[in-house]
C-alpha cells in the first residue's frame, strides 16, 4: 500500500476487506493493529534511558533537583549513562562505605569520577 | 476555614517544608442511586455538598443543590497560583472537583524542574512549592464543601518522568500524559517522548494517578476538525495501549474526548455517531469529556451552547469526568467568573438531563449503524496504512496525523515530524548490561540480581528506602529567584490583603478590570471606535475590545470592552445597610391574634402577573394568611384609585400593590400614583402602602412617597415582619 501526500477519499473501496468483518472482529483487528504500533515503542523504552529518567532516579534517591540536574550532565561528560546515574552513586556509596547523599555530593564536586570510571571499565 | 472568612494566602505559604498531602490517587464521586431531594427523585446523582452555591433558580426548589455524578473539571490558568487558590474555592462551591491547573508557555521545554514561584503566562510554572500551597489549601476547601478535590496538572515536555515523582511525592492526583502531544504539538523528538513515557507511567500508576491523553489537541489545531475522527481513535489507542503496557490500571487511564464539531454544523449528526465508536472501542476506559473549544469566538453564549450540546452527548453516550472550557476562552485567558459559569453550565445542563437514558435510546440502526461503523474502519485502515510504511515513527514523518482530510482522504498538511528531530534529540542512551536504578517505579531493563535481589523486591532496600518509602528524604527548595516570586507580589497588592481596601478582579487581587458591555447604535466600525473613546471617557486604562457581535449591519453593534479602574474603595466608609431581620412566626402570629391584622392586595396598572403576590399572601405558599393576617385579593391590572378605594371601604391596615413590569418605570410610576391619589383622597395616612416586584429597588420606592418596598427574594415573612414592626412601633 503505497502513501500519497493527496488522495481523495476512497474509503469504499479500500475498506472493502473489512466488511466481512462483524462488528467485534473488527474491534478486535483494531486493538491488534494498535499493539502492532504500541510494541516496538515499548521496546526501545526497555532498552533505553533519558537525562530526565535519570534526574527522576536521582530524585527517588533522595537528591534535589539542582543536584539531580548537576550529577547528569556530569554522568553524560564522563560517558557514563549506561550504567544509570543512581547506579554511579550508589556504587560509589558502596566503595566508599558512606551514605547515599555523601557520594552523591562527591560526585556533585567532581570527586570519584575516575574511580567509577574504571570500576566500570569505561576510559 | 468558615464559610464567611477569606482563604489566609499568607498562613498557606507558612512552614511549607513540612507538608504531608493527606492522600495520593484518584477519588470518584459517591453515586447515590434514587437520591430524593425536595420533591424529586434523581437517577444520575452523587452525594449532596455540605456547602456550595446552588443556581438562583433553587430558590424555587427550596434551596436543592443536586450534584451530578461525573467530577466536574475546571482549568484555571491565571499564571499566579495565590490568586488561582482564591478561585479554586469558588469552582469548588460550585461543583468543581477536578481543578485542573495549566502550566506556564514554555514549561514543555524546561530540562528539569522548575523551583519557586515565579509568575506564569497562560498558566502557573509547575514547581514543588505551588503543587504544595495548592494542595494544602485544596484540603481545607475539600473539607469545608465536604468532597474531595483531585488536583491536576501535566507530565510532558522534556522533564517528564522528574514531574511523574514530584507529582506522586506530593499528592497530585491526575495528569496529562501523552507522548504523542509532545511529538506533535510542542516538536520534542518522538524517541524522547516515547521512553520517557515509558517511565512517567509507571511513576503515576504508582501514585494511582488518573491519566488523561492529548488527543483532544488534534481536533483543536486540524483546519477541518471532525475530519480527524478516524485519527482520534488512533490517537486514543497509542496512549491507552502503551499505558496499561506500562503498567496502569485501565480505569485509571481516562480518554480526552472532544465532540469533533460544533453547530452551525449539525452538531449531533456527526458528534454522536464518533461519540458511540469511541465508547464502543474503548469499553474499560474512563471517559473524560471535554468540550469543543475549535470553533470558539468570543461570545460566551455560542460557546455556552456548544458546550451544552456536548453534554448532551455526555448524557446520551458516557462521561466519568466532564470537563468545562471557560466560555471567555475565546478571548482571554480564563477570568474567574467564568470558570465558575462553565461549572454552573455543566451542574445545571447535568442535572437538567437527569434520568435521560430512562427516556430516550440512541438508535442501534439506520444512520447510526452505517456512521459508528464507518469511523471505525476508517480507523482500521489509517493503522493498516501506518504499519504498511514502518510503524508510528515512519508515519509521523509523512505527515499522517493532523492532516485536515477524513482519511483516507489525505490533504498533504498534516504535521510533519522527523524521527532525529525535535527538542532532545540525540539524548537516548542504551541500557548497559549492568545498568542499575535503586529505586522503585523503574520502568524497563533494570539489573537488580548483580546487587542480589529479585525483580520482586523494591530496589530501594539497597539505599534504606526512596522518597516513595520515606518523604523526609524529599530535598524541598524554597526559592530560588529572589524578584520573580510570590512573597514579592503580595507585598506589592499588600493593601488589598487587608478587608478594607477593595477593587474590582477578574484574575489577580487588585488587578481591577472590569467589563463594560455596550450596545452602540452605528455600524462596526464606527461602533468600535466610539467604544474606545467611551471607555477612555469612563476613565478606563488600557481599553481593549474583547467582543464584538453585528445587532444589525446599520443599526446597532454589541461590544464588550475590558479596561483597568484605577480606583480603591474605602470599605470603612461604605454605608452597606443592615440585613433585615426576620421575626419568628410565633412572635408574627402572636401579635396579629393581640392586634388583628387587614390588607388589600393587587398588581396594579396594565400587568397581569400574579404569581408573586400570591406567594406573598396565600397561606399554601407560605404567606401572610398563615399567621392570621386577613387578605383582601383585588386581582390583575387594577387601576391605583379602585386599590385605594377598596383600602378605604375595607378599613385596611396597608396596602400591598404588586408591580412586574418596569419598562419606562411604570412600576415606580403606579407607586407614585397611589400615594398622591391617597393624599388626594385625604386617607394617606389611614394605612401603609407597600410595593413589591422583581424590579423593585426598596430606597428607590420609598423615594415614591410609599412605606416600603420589596425586591426579588422577599417572601411573605419579610413583609409581615414589616407591618408588625410598624404597628408595633405605633403602639
Amino acid at each position: 500500500m503505497e502513501h500519497t501526500k493527496v488522495r481523495v477519499d476512497d474509503f469504499e473501496t479500500r475498506s472493502q476487506h473489512l466488511h466481512e468483518l462483524t462488528d467485534a472482529e473488527l474491534k478486535a483487528r483494531f486493538w491488534q493493529l494498535i499493539h502492532e504500533v504500541v510494541n516496538p515503542l515499548l521496546d526501545l523504552a526497555q532498552k533505553n534511558t533519558s537525562p530526565s529518567i535519570e534526574r527522576s532516579v536521582l530524585l527517588r534517591m533522595g537528591f534535589s533537583s539542582l543536584e539531580a540536574k548537576d550529577l547528569v550532565q556530569k554522568a553524560m561528560d564522563h560517558q557514563l549513562m549506561g550504567k544509570g546515574v543512581g547506579h554511579l552513586v550508589f556504587r560509589l556509596a558502596q566503595i566508599e562505605k558512606t551514605d547515599i547523599r555523601t557520594a552523591g555530593m562527591k560526585l556533585l564536586k567532581d570527586e570519584g569520577w575516575n574511580r567509577l570510571a574504571s570500576e566500570f571499565g569505561v576510559k | 476555614m468558615r464559610p464567611n472568612e477569606k482563604i489566609d494566602i499568607k498562613a498557606l505559604l507558612e512552614n511549607l517544608e513540612n507538608y504531608v498531602p493527606r492522600r495520593s490517587g484518584w477519588t470518584w464521586r459517591k453515586p447515590v442511586p434514587n437520591l430524593k431531594l425536595g420533591t424529586y427523585q434523581y437517577q444520575d446523582c452523587s452525594e449532596p455538598l455540605k456547602n456550595s452555591v446552588a443556581p438562583l433558580a433553587a430558590k424555587s426548589f427550596g434551596f436543592i443543590d443536586p450534584q451530578p455524578l461525573q467530577v466536574i473539571t475546571t482549568e484555571i490558568a491565571s499564571g499566579r497560583f495565590e490568586d488561582d487558590i482564591r478561585r479554586m474555592r469558588m469552582a469548588a462551591w460550585h461543583g468543581a472537583d477536578h481543578i485542573m491547573v495549566i502550566r506556564t508557555a514554555g514549561q514543555s521545554h524546561f530540562d528539569g524542574l522548575i523551583e519557586g514561584t515565579p509568575q506564569g503566562v497562560g498558566g502557573v510554572p509547575i514547581t514543588r512549592k505551588q503543587i504544595r500551597a495548592s494542595r494544602k489549601a485544596l484540603d481545607l476547601i475539600e473539607d469545608e464543601v465536604g468532597r474531595p478535590i483531585n488536583f491536576h496538572s501535566y507530565v510532558s515536555g522534556v522533564a517528564g518522568p522528574e514531574i511523574a515523582v514530584m507529582y506522586a511525592e506530593e499528592g497530585v492526583n491526575g495528569a496529562h500524559q501523552d507522548p504523542q502531544y509532545n511529538v506533535l504539538y510542542r516538536n520534542i523528538n518522538m524517541i524522547r517522548s516515547f521512553v520517557d513515557a515509558a517511565e512517567s507511567k509507571t511513576i503515576m500508576a504508582k501514585a494511582n494517578m488518573l491519566q488523561i491523553d492529548g488527543a483532544h489537541n488534534a481536533n483543536a489545531t486540524a483546519k477541518e476538525a471532525w475530519k480527524v475522527m478516524p485519527e482520534l481513535l488512533v490517537q486514543h489507542g497509542i496512549n491507552c495501549a502503551f499505558s496499561v503496557l506500562a503498567g496502569m490500571k485501565k480505569e485509571n487511564v481516562a480518554l480526552s474526548t472532544v465532540p469533533p464539531t460544533a453547530s452551525p454544523a449539525p452538531d449531533l449528526k456527526v458528534n454522536l455517531p464518533y461519540a458511540v465508536a469511541l465508547r464502543d472501542l474503548f469499553d474499560g476506559y474512563r471517559m473524560r469529556a471535554q468540550m469543543n473549544t475549535k470553533y470558539m469566538e468570543s461570545s460566551t453564549r455560542e460557546a455556552t451552547v456548544t458546550h451544552v450540546l456536548n453534554m448532551m452527548i455526555s448524557k446520551l453516550t458516557s462521561a466519568d469526568i466532564q470537563s468545562t472550557i471557560t466560555p471567555d476562552e475565546g478571548r482571554n485567558v480564563p477570568w474567574h467568573m467564568y470558570n465558575i459559569e462553565a461549572c454552573d453550565t455543566a451542574k445545571q445542563a447535568l442535572i437538567g438531563m437527569d434520568g435521560l437514558s430512562d427516556l430516550v435510546e440512541v438508535r442501534k440502526d439506520g444512520y447510526m449503524k452505517t456512521k459508528v461503523r464507518e469511523i471505525k474502519e476508517r480507523a482500521v485502515l489509517f493503522l493498516e496504512e501506518m504499519l504498511s510504511v514502518g510503524g508510528y515513527f515512519e508515519a509521523v514523518e509523512k505527515g499522517f496525523f493532523i492532516d485536515s482530510g477524513i482519511f483516507p482522504e489525505r490533504n498533504g498538511d498534516g504535521i510533519v515530524r522527523k524521527i532525529n528531530g525535535g527538542i532532545g534529540a540525540g539524548s537516548i542512551y542504551l541500557r548497559d548490561d549492568d545498568y542499575f536504578a535503586p529505586v522503585p517505579a523503574h520502568f524497563g531493563y533494570n539489573n537488580v540480581k548483580q546487587y542480589g535481589i529479585d525483580e520482586l523486591t523494591n530496589p530501594a532496600v539497597l539505599i534504606g528506602g526512596s522518597t516513595f518509602e520515606d518523604r523526609k528524604k524529599i530535598q524541598y527548595i524554597d526559592e530560588l529567584d529572589e524578584n520573580d516570586n510570590v512573597n514579592r507580589r503580595i507585598e506589592e497588592t499588600e493593601k488589598y490583603f487587608s478587608d478594607s481596601v477593595i477593587t474590582p478582579e477578574v484574575q489577580w487581587r487588585g488587578d481591577g478590570t472590569v467589563v463594560v458591555d455596550l450596545t452602540i447604535p452605528a455600524d462596526l466600525r464606527t461602533a468600535q471606535a466610539a467604544a474606545l473613546e467611551i471607555g477612555k471617557r469612563m476613565n478606563l486604562k488600557d481599553v481593549e475590545l474583547i467582543h464584538k457581535e453585528i445587532l444589525h449591519p446599520a443599526e446597532a453593534t454589541r461590544i464588550q470592552l475590558k479596561g483597568r479602574l484605577d480606583l480603591d474603595i474605602d470599605v470603612k466608609k461604605l454605608v452597606i445597610p443592615d440585613e433585615p431581620v426576620r421575626m419568628t412566626d410565633e412572635e408574627i402570629t402572636a401579635f396579629v391574634h393581640d392586634h388583628p391584622l387587614k390588607i388589600v392586595a393587587a398588581t396594579v396598572g396594565e400587568d397581569e402577573h400574579s404569581v408573586g403576590l400570591r406567594e406573598i399572601i396565600d397561606i399554601k405558599h407560605g404567606g401572610i394568611e398563615k399567621y392570621g393576617i386577613e387578605c383582601v385579593y383585588l386581582g390583575t391590572s387594577v387601576p391605583v384609585d379602585k386599590l385605594v378605594d377598596a383600602a378605604v371601604e375595607t378599613n385596611a391596615d396597608a396596602i400591598l400593590l404588586s408591580t412586574i413590569i418596569s419598562h419606562d418605570d411604570i412600576h415606580y410610576k403606579n407607586m407614585k400614583k397611589t400615594h398622591e391619589y391617597a393624599i388626594e383622597r385625604g386617607v394617606r395616612n389611614r394605612f401603609l402602602i407597600i410595593a413589591g416586584g422583581t424590579q423593585v429597588t426598596p430606597e428607590i420606592a420609598v423615594e415614591q412617597g410609599i412605606d416600603g418596598g420589596f425586591g426579588r427574594g422577599t417572601r411573605g415573612v419579610d413583609v409581615a415582619t414589616f407591618l408588625v414592626n410598624h404597628y408595633k412601633m405605633k403602639e
